[in-house]
């Protein structure tokens, strides 16, 4: 069945595009993050490879971290998005007890790759909530930082596992 | 001793810290200007080639295609390299990817359809890839003004003479001093990609037929402004940079991206982004330099070198962008690190050939000379049973000690002595325990093999070039840096904040600092040779004085002391022996004034910064894989300013950086078909999350005389002496030399004997 619309869900915000080749439209090829920075506007996911190699782009999907230049648009029907932008409180833009322990960390440099590695390590947290050091490892393999801020991310994460016992 | 400061040595959030970790810091990618057209290259298919023939007729009638440039359209004067050689497009192409025709349209799409419009024709020339090759007679030659292939010697922004060429002493002497004499081909040759995440970008947008604002993912806008003014004909440019998703040294002057944005912005009369893909960046844009140093070295029995002779053949690829000064400063780094020798012959050579160029990125030069020269340095410590850490303490610089540096002027070595520095580190390696001599295993467990090596590196620049910066006080109790500083991921915006913050005495969320925009700041050479702290830093210090003097004088008359007998504290002065009597600010300025510092630090090179890098790996004999088990790195900073983001400046030793230009990391050149056959993330190995081993830092803080909080900087470096030491490290567990990087399986194997 020819399907011209779509519904995401985006940080509990839901979207309706129209899937077609027209000024506005949804292209069949498009791939998620380009939907999610060019259409809604959530630039916090970064394109870097855009062949599913870096984990710079990644967004959490029903539960599962996902290298958004990976997935086409028109793939997302009645999905639930995550973004880095959804992490904070809605109401009291409180950080998620994850950014704060990057922050306390200072689990970056540059920060292009930390919006990824935040969602991954997100992702990982809801499944694992005890991760040990070899499983953030583990987790986090398809993140790629160039500045090599892995051993702090690798605090921050073990950080927020321990202050969510 | 205690740390008597507010904010020095603490570590503190990063201002920038919520924005990085909620997505809202903006890279450029995350910014558009009204109008925006989006630029894509055509990109030539031989490695060496003549266009005959180019037909765009089709491209141009594409709906939504506002401009379409070939090398007939282009700017003439337009030509950028050093000395100026590469046009925006040529009719004659040198590389595979080198740019043949430019599009800018409505969207990446529809430019891209347009690319696939133009017909070309080519005459295939004959490349050539290897330096030695280049510069034989009758060799296929790349630019009609380049004979041999070689660049013309000499970067006019750091030396008025050419400086490439190490001469001094009598060599013959030298080497008749010697008691061990080795000589031999020794090469770094592998151009690794630095591979920032962030792909180098461009928007330009012409504001009047001179004026260009460049929106650059640079780490340095006022580098990037000074030398592409000079390239760009009759052009005065506006340089704003964002934050920036890496860089390590790579994203300077991003030369190509800037020509092909401008050019395409300027005959569409829009503003245009030109933003590599992750191919164009792998396969096009600037690699680390490629070099063979074919040389001799005499050494003395106490380990003191005695003569250094030889030819350093550099190959840049297809241009250079500032090689030339990058010859100056490896050749100043390698007298650095044989301090003791008063004999030199030691000439560089710049060469082209037919692969993507080869440009800035960290390490400048010294990294890719030291690479060789330390393997080649060892062999003749090996002849005399010597320990290296004894050799590099022997002959690294101490004050007193004196070196040609890249201005072509001798300098002599003051304050800094890192003897401690490396028999601290050593200690915390176990380095004693470790060494079992050369070519012998520290340890051998079935078919796995341990073995330890170890390398060093210093860097002048630490004290480079020249920084301006304007510290402005308000009445409220705020102080405005401004000072043209790019955060490409080091921290130093932040840093830089700190250190006002301290001066000024007032809280760090008081201090703001500009953003990095050439329009707005005064000049700052930018984020480059670990100039940040002492150079930059003493700028902005000086600023943030400035404006407290004067601050002071003008509070003296009101409160009826001398301005000596005042201090200032979180937006209030009081007199020293009676803190009692204090004032706001905002009753000696105003409410409607503020108050301007200045600070201005000239270059000076007299104080080379330091690692020492020490390793231990593990080899597996059947296999040929190895395994990083530990390092140890030290150094000595003066003081400490940000202790975790010094912590991540040594990590960032992995990667192209160092250590895996040694074991893995490489850009595979097919010279069949000219093509570098490792364009993505995949294809290009680079360090998962899951291999990072244990990683032991030294810091001492000697306090040196460098500015009022007596640091000098060190995160270029921190790689640099990492693959001379693993190269080492390996051919101690296997028992034989492996010379060549990346010292992959099949290479182990193959000097093995396995394969
Ligand atoms: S950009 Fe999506 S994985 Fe690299
Ligand atoms: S912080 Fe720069 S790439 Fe990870």
């Amino acid at each position: 069945m020819k399907q011209d619309k779509i519904r995401l869900t985006v940080n509990g915000s839901s979207h309706d595009l129209s899937i077609g080749v027209n000024l506005g439209e949804i292209a069949p090829s498009e791939t998620l993050v380009h939907t999610l920075r060019e259409t809604l506007g959530l630039t916090g996911a970064k394109e870097s490879c855009d062949h599913g190699a870096c984990g710079c782009c990644t967004v959490i999907m029903d539960g599962q971290a996902v290298p958004s230049c990976m997935v086409l648009t028109v793939e997302c029907h009645g999905k639930e998005i995550t973004t880095i932008e959804g992490l904070q409180d809605p109401e009291t833009e409180a950080l998620d007890p994850l950014q704060q322990s990057f922050i306390d960390n200072m689990a970056f440099q540059c920060g292009y790759c930390t919006p990824g590695i935040i969602m991954t390590s997100k992702a990982l947290l809801e499944k694992n909530p005890r991760p040990d050091e070899e499983e953030i490892k583990e987790a986090l393999a398809g993140n790629f930082c160039r500045c090599i801020s892995q051993y702090q991310v690798i605090e921050a994460v073990k950080q927020a596992a321990k202050n969510g016992r | 001793m205690a740390n008597a400061y507010r904010y020095l040595g603490k570590n503190l959030p990063r201002k920038d810290a919520t924005d990085i970790v909620t997505g809202r810091a903006t890279f450029l990618d995350d910014f558009k200007p009204a109008g925006m057209l989006y630029g894509k290259a055509l990109r030539s298919p031989h490695p060496h080639a003549l266009i005959t023939h180019i037909d765009v007729s089709e491209a141009r009638q594409l709906p939504n295609v506002h401009a379409v440039l070939t090398h007939k359209d282009v700017p003439p004067e337009w030509l950028t390299g050093l000395p100026n050689h590469r046009a925006v497009l040529d009719r004659k192409v040198r590389h595979v990817g080198d740019g043949v025709a430019l599009v800018a349209a409505k969207t990446p799409e529809i430019a891209l359809k347009a690319l696939r419009l133009i017909k070309v024709e080519y005459e295939v020339l004959q490349p050539v890839f290897d330096v030695d090759e280049a510069v034989k007679p009758g060799a296929p030659q790349l630019y009609e003004q380049f004979p041999g292939n070689e660049f013309t010697p000499g970067c006019p922004v750091f030396s008025p003479e050419p400086f490439n060429h190490v001469k001094r002493g009598n060599i013959e002497e030298g080497f008749k001093e010697a008691d061990f004499v080795v000589e031999g081909t020794y090469g770094y040759e592998k151009f690794p990609c630095p591979l920032p995440p962030e792909s180098p970008a461009i928007i330009a947008r012409w504001d009047t037929p001179t004026d260009v604002t460049i929106w650059a993912t640079t780490q340095s806008p006022t580098m990037l402004k000074l030398i592409m003014e000079t390239k760009m004909g009759d052009t005065n440019i506006r340089c704003i940079s964002f934050n920036v998703g890496g860089s390590y040294g790579n994203k300077q002057t991003v030369p190509m991206p800037v020509f092909y944005a401008a050019a395409l912005a300027k005959a569409a009369n829009r503003p245009v982004k030109f933003s590599l893909s992750k191919a164009e960046q792998l396969l096009t844009y600037d690699l680390r330099l490629s070099n063979r140093v074919h040389a001799k070295i005499g050494v003395r029995k106490d380990g003191s070198v005695s003569a250094v002779q030889g030819e350093w053949l550099v190959d840049t690829g297809v241009s250079s962008d500032l090689g030339q000064g990058q010859i100056a400063v490896g050749l100043g780094e390698a007298q650095v690190m044989m301090a003791k020798c008063k004999n030199w012959d030691l000439e560089g050579r710049l060469i082209a050939t037919n692969r993507s160029a080869s440009g800035i990125c960290r390490g400048f030069g010294g990294q890719e000379l030291k690479s060789a020269l330390i393997p080649l340095w060892g062999q003749a410590m090996k002849k005399g049973h010597l320990d290296p850490v004894e050799c590099f303490k022997k002959n690294f610089v101490q004050p007193g000690d004196g070196y040609f540096w890249r201005d072509g002027k001798w300098w002599v070595c003051r304050e800094v002595d890192y003897v401690k520095t490396m028999e601290e580190t050593a200690k915390k390696f176990g380095w004693r325990e470790k060494w079992k001599g050369w070519n012998t295993p520290t340890s051998v467990n079935g078919t796995k093999a341990v073995g330890v090596g170890v390398g060093v590196h210093g860097n002048a620049d630490a004290g480079e070039d020249e920084s301006e910066a304007y510290v402005r006080l308000d009445p409220f109790g705020n102080a405005i840096l401004q000072c043209c500083v790019a955060e490409s991921g080091m921290g130093q915006r932040n840093s830089l904040c700190k250190m006002v913050a301290e001066i000024v005495q007032v809280p760090l969320e008081s201090v703001r600092i500009t953003p990095s925009d050439t329009l707005v700041n005064p000049f700052d050479f930018g984020l480059a040779g670990s100039r940040g702290s002492r150079a930059i830093g003493s700028a902005c210090t000086r600023a943030a004085s400035d404006a407290i003097r004067q601050l002071l004088e003008r509070a003296a008359p009101v409160l009826k002391v001398t301005p000596e007998e005042l201090a200032t504290k979180d937006g209030m002065i009081f007199v020293k022996n009676n803190p009692e009597i204090t004032i706001p600010w905002i009753a000696v300025m105003g409410p409607m004034n503020t108050i301007t510092g200045m600070g201005h630090y000239e270059a000076d090179y007299s104080m080379p910064n330091f690692m020492i890098f020490f390793v231990e790996v593990e080899v597996d004999l059947e296999t040929g894989q190895v395994e990083i088990l530990n390092i140890a790195e030290g150094t000595d900073v003066g003081r400490i300013i940000d202790p975790l983001n010094l912590k991540m400046q040594f990590h960032g030793a992995f990667g192209s950086a160092g250590v895996d230009s040694a074991i893995y990391e490489e850009s595979i050149l097919d010279t069949e078909t000219g093509r570098i056959m490792t364009g993505n993330m995949i294809d290009y190995k680079w360090r998962p999350f899951t291999d990072f081993p244990p990683f032991d830092t030294v810091v001492l803080e000697s306090e040196f005389d460098t500015h009022v909080f007596k640091a000098i900087g060190v995160g270029e470096i921190t790689g640099a002496p990492a693959p001379g030491a693993i190269l080492m490290a390996i051919s101690n567990a296997v028992g034989v030399d492996i010379m060549d990087y990346p010292a992959t399986p099949a290479v182990i194997l193959k000097t093995l004997g396995k394969s």
